[in-house]
């Protein structure tokens, strides 16, 4: 399981990779913004993006659009997690196709919980 | 700047203005033109002085905001108060980034000094139960015995090291203390810039008034680039007053659950 975490802030990046870790994924990249992101997307194998909105550059929104526009990455599960709490924005990832969405502070167990219900529903 | 010298200099020209209005009136019910163009002379000439007045109060109000705004051009923008506001709030990013990566840090260096703790003690304690059981050779029961006697020097220094790690994960949480202040202190200074504004706003008004210049409304074109809902806003600060807010992770679940997630 290949993961990437998007988020301009390092140490939010690194609080996703140890949650991640201890759920036992292991296999995890960064980046700092859609921009760096995407292009990771395409060229690398990823599983999984776990990305948050408000970067300079590419928002989160916007990489969550251009995956699913992409035909490789269409069905690539995303995870949002972000401050961003207005209802019209969880209502647009919504229809922008995310899988998932997690509002910052978060805990532990929310992301844990978060990630295997996308994975259930992707297996399923 | 005195705001009530400004109010009742405006008053006085205002009623200077109505009284005056009345006496033309009459005058020209009259038929005294020449007084009336006197008088409407006279009128041009007490609005110009208050003009002139209140222009020097806008001059002079503008200086000393300038003067204290420290926007002096000659110390080529440093030291002003947004240069502060700015370095203060760099300072409040580089630590609380400091404080998150020292405790990250201290986290990463004593999960497994635990771990190695925890996985030590059950072995030896499966072993140790086979010795209360009885199953256990005299042999096996030396080994046991040198076993348990490194696990408890290195679980002596494990934890000693875990109790420095924790003091030190507390001690990072100073940054709150810190950033504190530097906030506090942006946060007054913005609020006095705010009311400098307003003064020099309300003093250029009355200059409006005499001149008769009127302001178009300011056009809305920058606003709407941040209303973009593909930007991003951050953190809410009252979510919980705010009906369009998620103010939880259980909102999000619900209005997502709503929408057939």
């Amino acid at each position: 399981m290949k993961i990437l975490v998007v988020d301009d802030f390092s140490t939010m990046r690194r609080i996703i990779k140890n949650l991640l870790r201890d759920l036992g994924f292991t296999n995890t990249q960064e980046a700092d913004d859609g921009n760096t992101a995407l292009p990771m997307l395409q060229s690398g194998d990823f599983d999984f993006l776990v990305t948050d909105w408000n970067m300079p550059g590419m928002t989160g929104i916007e990489l969550l659009k251009h995956v699913r526009e992409d035909e490789r990455l269409k069905t690539l599960p995303v995870l949002m997690v972000t401050a961003e709490a207005k209802r019209d924005q969880i209502v647009a990832a919504a229809q922008a196709g995310v899988n998932g969405y997690v509002i910052k502070p978060f805990t532990a167990a929310v992301l844990k919980e978060k990630i295997e219900k996308i994975f259930e529903r992707v297996d399923g | 700047m005195a705001e009530a010298e400004i109010k009742s200099s405006n008053n006085e020209f205002a009623k200077l203005f109505s009284e005056k209005a009345s006496e033309l009136m009459g005058r020209l019910e009259n038929n005294d033109l020449a007084g009336a163009v006197g008088l409407i002379q006279d009128l041009q000439k007490v609005r110009d002085e208050n003009l002139y007045q209140e222009i020097g109060h806008l001059t002079r109000a503008l200086h000393e905001s300038i003067k204290n705004f420290k926007l002096n051009s000659n110390v080529s923008g440093a030291g002003s108060d947004i240069d502060e506001a700015h370095e203060g709030l760099s300072y409040v990013v580089e630590m609380t980034a400091k404080a998150a990566n020292k405790t990250m840090d201290k986290v990463d260096e004593s999960m497994p000094l635990s771990e190695a703790i925890s996985n030590e003690a059950s072995e030896i304690n499966q072993e140790w139960n086979r010795f209360l059981n009885k199953e256990m050779s005299a042999g096996e029961f030396r080994d046991l015995t040198k076993r348990i006697s490194v696990f408890l020097d290195n679980t002596n220094s494990n934890t000693q090291k875990l109790n420095s790690n924790l003091s030190e994960i507390l001690l990072a949480q100073d940054f709150q203390d810190l950033t504190g202040q530097v906030i506090q202190r942006i946060t007054s200074m913005i609020t006095d810039v705010e009311s400098r504004l307003v003064n020099l706003v309300a003093m250029a008004g009355h200059v409006d008034q005499m001149t008769g210049i009127q302001h178009k409304e300011p056009d809305n074109t920058e606003t709407d680039i941040e209303d973009d809902p593909n930007k991003g806003v951050g953190p809410q600060l009252n979510a919980e007053d705010n009906e369009d807010v998620a103010s939880n992770q259980d909102d999000v679940d619900d209005l997502l659950s709503s929408l057939g997630f």
